[in-house]
């Protein structure tokens, strides 16, 4: 297994696009930390530490999108170039193959999510300055350590759904379905229905573990939600993995 | 354990050992696979041995690239199996150390340089990053080997593809058109490299649409046309078991000399004739017995080239004729 966890890093680190899609990454969320908490420090009040840390991650929507679509090429590529073919016959043990490259490329964006976020963080609090939230505060850490779970979340779906779809553009749009889609046409649902089911609609849910607003489902639950999410969308790309003619 | 499997070839699979020279290594039994109402390959068994070149023949379409495919474990068969020394594909752990194939040479991601690209096989079963300088060395590649594959030629792609192959040193090697784009040059390292292999007692297993490449490398042949097995046989056979073998005369009077030769068995080709069924010396005998003097005759022996095309001519006229 550390020979194949090797093998998928070297795949990951000598493509360009997850160089450029990492430095995407970074300059979406920390220079939208810097707008929103510039924006934000006009107000003379002092920002509660949930809200000023919010203002921070604001990007995070964006950066959801940006992880996903790495997630999704880390597969769809090999697709494209045909490359899973030479993948297979070097790993037949289709199974295995996804969890070492899903492993991989966990490990990897978590780390740049987790630097990431914490550099919004710091970039929003020094703007923010004495308005701003200190990492002691309750609920802080959690919310930018979170915001780097959610993150990696989203990159993984977009892995398991690239997987499905084998296609970069259509597991990109799979992706915008199910993360932005998805709560949009839930609240449309009448009687109510839609206000009931929206807190355990994807992002919604996933979200939650980078908020401080009282919800239906508390930060963990919501992201526990979340993980069944992309827990069921990992399987199916299992099995259909191990059925598909490659 | 990390030290055992640094290993190029774990002693306990060495093939070298006598004993397997004889040794039926791939088998495919009613190997098939149906898409839609199609059949790319139907009811196909053979096995291949090791110490020789197999040459896997057929037309375009014939169905070769699907049933390595299925050897390989890449697609599923829609009945029947096919294994590698008693196993499927899939079941393997590290199949490079047992079976190199190569298959799309043109199956890797641009971006990526050949070392990188090798590299990330080597790792994913256990072999020594030095093996990818060896091999790249080994194929002609090592002075590109950090340049970007989007800008390699067919023939370049070609010989990273059998860098791969050999990457594990497997005893098991499975070629789709290795010679595919190759220069006259890299034709002949490729024939080179596949006797080389079969006679360190290799099993090697080369598909190609032409027979004039497969009767200057293979030992064996196993031509298949519309998925169907049409012959399994070493190539000598094959030549023999062919009837496009003849005797061309030229005499003044080629109507009398028929008139004397068993009935059906001439066919006048302009200025010659074609007998077929007898030897050259029954046909001069009976030329000189009726006084008719010969000016040519010559026996000549089919062609593998016209036994291939024969063979696979007729299994397209058998199958179109069924609904």
């Amino acid at each position: 297994m550390i020979g194949l966890l090797r093998s998928e890093w070297v795949k990951l680190r000598s493509i360009r696009s997850t160089v450029w899609t990492t430095a995407g990454l970074v300059v979406v969320m920390v220079s939208f930390a810097y707008l929103n908490s510039a924006i934000a420090s006009r107000d003379a009040e002092r920002l509660p530490a949930g809200e000023a840390t919010r203002t921070a991650l604001g990007a995070a929507p964006f950066a959801s999108l940006i992880v996903a679509s790495l997630g999704v090429l880390a597969i769809s590529s090999e697709y494209r170039t045909g490359m899973i073919r030479t993948t297979l016959l070097a790993v037949p043990r289709r199974g295995r193959m996804l969890a070492a490259k899903a492993a991989t490329f966990a490990v990897f964006t978590f780390a740049v999510n987790l630097l990431t976020c914490l550099a919004a963080f710091l970039v929003g609090q020094a703007v923010l300055g004495s308005h701003g939230a200190s990492p002691e505060e309750p609920g802080v850490l959690r919310m930018v350590a979170g915001c780097a779970l959610y993150l990696t979340g989203t990159g993984l779906f977009g892995l398991a759904l690239g997987a499905l779809v084998r296609h970069t553009a259509g597991g990109v749009v799979a992706v915008i379905v199910a993360l932005f889609v998805l709560p949009q046409l839930a609240g449309t649902l009448p009687d109510g229905a839609g206000a009931r089911l929206m807190p355990y609609v994807t992002s919604v849910a996933g979200m939650r573990i980078m908020s401080s607003a009282p919800g239906v489902l508390t930060p963990w639950a919501g992201f526990g939600v979340f993980c069944l999410w992309l827990a069921a969308a990992a399987l199916a790309a299992l099995v259909l993995l191990g059925r598909r003619d490659a | 354990m990390p030290g055992s499997q640094r290993e190029t070839v774990p002693p306990e699979d060495d093939f070298r050992r006598p004993g397997r020279e004889a040794g039926r290594v791939i088998t495919a039994a009613n190997l098939t696979k149906r898409y839609g109402r199609t059949f790319a390959v139907n009811g196909l068994s053979f096995t291949v041995k090791s110490g020789r070149v197999t040459g896997f023949l057929g037309p375009n379409g014939a169905g070769k690239s699907t049933t390595m495919r299925m050897i390989l474990g890449l697609d599923r068969p829609t009945a029947g199996d096919a294994h590698i020394d008693g196993r499927p594909y899939r079941e393997f752990e590290q199949p490079l150390r047992k079976v190199g194939a190569l298959l799309d040479a043109r199956s890797v991601h641009g971006g990526r340089s050949a070392r990188n690209h090798l590299l990330c096989l080597a790792y994913s079963n256990g072999l020594p990053a030095s093996r990818v300088g060896e091999v790249l060395e080994e194929v002609g590649l090592a002075s590109v080997a950090d340049r970007r594959l989007g800008g390699f030629s067919l023939g370049m792609f070609q010989r990273l593809g059998i860098a791969g192959a050999l990457l594990g040193d497997p005893e098991v090697l499975l070629f789709d058109e290795p010679v595919n784009g190759l220069d006259p040059e890299g034709i002949v390292w490729v024939r080179t490299l596949m006797r080389r292999l079969a006679a360190e007692g290799r099993t090697v297993l080369v598909s190609s649409h032409l027979m004039s490449e497969m009767a200057q490398t293979a030992d064996h042949l196993i031509v298949i046309g519309r998925g169907r097995l049409l012959a399994d046989a070493g190539v000598s056979d094959f030549i023999r078991r062919s009837s496009q073998g003849y005797v061309r005369v030229r005499c003044a009077d080629t109507a009398l000399l028929a008139s004397h030769l068993p009935e059906g068995s001439t066919t006048a080709h302009g200025d010659h004739v074609r007998i077929t069924g007898i030897s050259a010396r029954a046909a001069g005998e009976a030329a000189a017995a009726a006084g008719i003097a010969l000016h040519e005759l010559v026996e000549v022996q089919p062609s593998l080239e016209a036994a291939y095309m024969e063979l696979t001519q007729a299994s397209a006229e058998f199958t179109t004729g069924r609904p």
